[in-house]
């Protein structure tokens, strides 16, 4: 599987999801300052299905994503200082500050948009996908949500919608076993997700999500299917956020939120895939130790000066309310 | 030759698809009975056969997944029209509409344009009670971000679909199923009735009486009726539901100044309380008798033709209103 990659490639893969985890980490402190007000879902634990699929995706496939997208935008190109700046809510943000964290949008690397209605952008992408087979480009759609998408029927609907009409289209679902509060057992009979999807006719895979070797190989070919008229795939990923639902809390039992055993975050802390692709740079000697951390500290150093130059960035005024309600 | 041109509502429909889908390879009909005559009439006939099933798409009943997947072609840079044969069905496809495409150009500050054409066909009568029959056009123009619009006559429909399907923003185009055989003259080709622009459809001193869809037929004929009694009501079909076009509304009060608003849907935080308000809003104390509505009552849509008939309000209750409303005031 590694094979598959050039020391060149790797070494990008881990820039790519080095620089998530520090982009996401660095959220907290101006969160708990109250400086960042808007609600903030931390995708920490979940950097390689992002960087994954989108290794595998050039520019001109689409992606879609829902309330935890910070990865999937940064993954697939999207520019760093407007999603800094958007979830300050301050005028150069991507969404100009009237989206917050949660809407996150850059046209020019093909991520078309994150909304966080449960499942609500799976659609969009079959459309995506859609638009792309009446335009007969060979373009893929990827639809990026999470294991509680998988209790709303829209899924199912645009499942069967995508496999009758054989849609380049990528069902991604990071199943991180918690529906907000709720443990995935207590929401479904069956743990396994991607079975759901192979009644419809659909190819639908389930993988280690923090391998980032194993969720390319699985995004390539899902890729490769799609754009010879194979599609749609169901992939899904089995990961874990290190933190909780929304915000910096880690939802750990015995405090407030008190959700999640401390030796189930510690057995994944122990998976960090993150720390994964560290560990096999620098144990198989594609990278020196001193070469990554020449890499990790000008990843710090791009996403600090996001911060200093969001914070240099004006609210939208007032006089700005009305604009934008319609495409003029 | 001019009456070639005399063309059913639906076919003026069927026009304006053809027309568009020529025109604009961007442009597609996505939803459920696109090729069924028993869904949409003759409104897409020779479609299917002239673009294929890539740009005509018939569907299974997943309102849901297909109006999203209308709403995402049109993100990613189509001009899909999606079509619901029965308004009520659009009910399980709410989302896409209303937190998506509705919000979408606003949540990312604009150059996010939505170009979608939601189609719904109003089916009231027929003894096909609550389920088959709701016009629901005030739930879509509480919406901010969505465009709203009704024809009244096949002219309009043309002309108005058309321009929807060129807009840029989600357009909800809402037609009822008793036009589609009223017919007029349809000029060939391309042309465009603006959205957000009412017509007067007749001039009179008494009495403004405005309508929209097929409530304005019934004011016409009540309008010809009131002319019988010596009263000169002026009729306005409002045509979009949003952008209203409240301006030409208020112009004709000023000179009528009476107003009696007919809507089809229901009363109660309906299309006739927005206009009632805006009027008032703009012209305190200029009305010499108040302002009449005549709507649905607040009552889901009953089967039996008993109850249909005191239901659906028609051209003889505009008349007793308007009478009432003509002789109580002293112009």
């Amino acid at each position: 599987m590694k094979r598959i990659l050039s020391n060149r490639d790797a070494a990008g893969l881990y820039r790519s999801m080095f620089r998530i985890r520090v982009c996401e980490e660095s959220f907290i402190g101006p969160i708990m300052r109250g400086i960042i007000r808007c609600p903030v879902h931390l995708c920490t634990g979940q950097e390689a299905v992002a960087v994954g699929v989108c290794a595998a995706l050039s520019r001109h496939d689409l992606i879609f994503g829902n309330h935890r997208s910070h990865g999937h935008y940064l993954a697939k190109g999207g520019d760093l200082n407007k999603l800094v700046a958007e979830v300050y809510c301050r005028r150069d943000g991507c969404a100009g500050g009237r989206g917050g964290s949660m809407h996150l949008r850059d046209v020019s690397a093909g991520m078309l948009g994150s909304a966080p209605i449960v499942a609500g952008t799976i659609s969009l992408a079959v459309g995506a996908g859609l638009a792309m087979k009446i335009a007969r480009k060979s373009g893929v759609a990827v639809s990026f949500f999470g294991d509680g998408a998988a209790g709303e029927g829209v899924l199912y609907e645009s499942l069967n919608l995508a496999a009758l009409k054989r849609l380049p289209v990528i069902f991604v679902c990071e199943n991180n076993l918690y529906s907000t509060h709720m443990p995935i057992r207590e929401c479904r009979v069956s743990k396994d997700i991607y079975k759901i999807a192979r009644p419809f006719g659909a190819r639908a895979w389930q993988a280690d999500g923090n391998n980032i070797f194993t969720v390319l190989a699985k995004a390539k070919k899902a890729v490769s299917l799609c754009r010879s008229g194979r599609g749609p795939v169901f992939l899904e990923f089995l990961t874990y956020r290190m933190h909780g639902h929304v915000g910096p809390d880690d939802n750990v039992q015995g405090a407030h939120t008190d959700i999640r055993p401390p030796a189930e975050i510690e057995r994944w802390r122990r998976k960090d895939p993150v720390l994964f692709l560290r560990r096999y740079l620098t144990g198989s000697g594609v990278l020196s130790e001193k070469a990554v951390a020449g890499l990790e500290s000008g990843v710090m150093n791009e996403i600090a000066r996001a911060h200093a130059l969001a914070l240099t960035s004006s609210f939208p005024g007032p006089r700005t309310l009305r604009k934008h309600v319609y495409d003029e | 030759m001019m009456n070639d041109r005399i063309l059913p509502f639906s076919l003026a429909i069927n026009e304006a698809l053809d027309l568009m889908m020529a025109r604009d390879e961007n442009v597609f009909l996505i939803g459920q009975g696109v090729k069924s005559p028993w869904y949409v009439g003759n409104t897409t006939q020779g479609l299917l056969s002239r673009y294929g099933a890539l740009r005509v798409i018939d569907t299974p009943v997943s309102e849901n997944a297909v109006t999203g997947s209308a709403v995402g072609a049109a993100i990613a840079g189509m001009r899909p029209v999606v079509v619901h044969p029965r308004t009520d069905f659009l009910m399980y496809g709410l989302d896409p509409v209303i937190n998506e495409a509705a919000n979408w150009n606003y949540m990312f500050a604009g150059n996010a344009p939505v170009p979608v054409v939601f189609w719904l066909i109003v089916n009231r009568g027929g003894e096909q009670a609550a389920q088959h029959s709701q016009a629901l056009h005030a739930l879509f123009a509480h919406i901010p971000g969505l465009k709203v619009v009704m024809a009244s006559n096949a002219y309009d429909a043309k002309g108005l679909l058309i321009s929807a399907i060129e807009d840029n923003n989600p357009v909800v185009y809402i037609d009822d199923r008793w036009l589609y055989n009223t017919s007029c003259f349809i000029p060939a080709g391309v042309y465009r009735v603006p959205i957000g622009a009412a017509a007067v459809k007749k001039t009179g001193r008494d009495i403004t009486i405005t309508a929209l869809s097929f409530m304005v037929g019934e004011a016409m004929a009540a309008a010809d009726m009131l002319k019988e009694d010596g009263i000169a009501a002026e009729v306005i079909d409002l045509r979009s539901v949003k952008p209203l076009d409240i301006r030409t509304v208020v112009r004709s009060v000023r000179k009528t100044r009476r107003l009696l608003v007919v809507d089809n849907g229901w009363m109660t935080c309906g299309v006739s309380a927005e206009i009632s308000a805006c009027v008032s809003e703009r012209l305190p104390g200029g009305l010499v008798s108040g302002i009449r509505r005549i709507a649905l009552p607040d009552v889901p849509a009953p089967a039996s033709r008993t109850l249909e008939k005191v239901y659906f309000p028609a051209a003889d209750h505009i008349v007793r209103k308007a009478k009432q409303m003509v002789r109580k005031g002293i112009r």
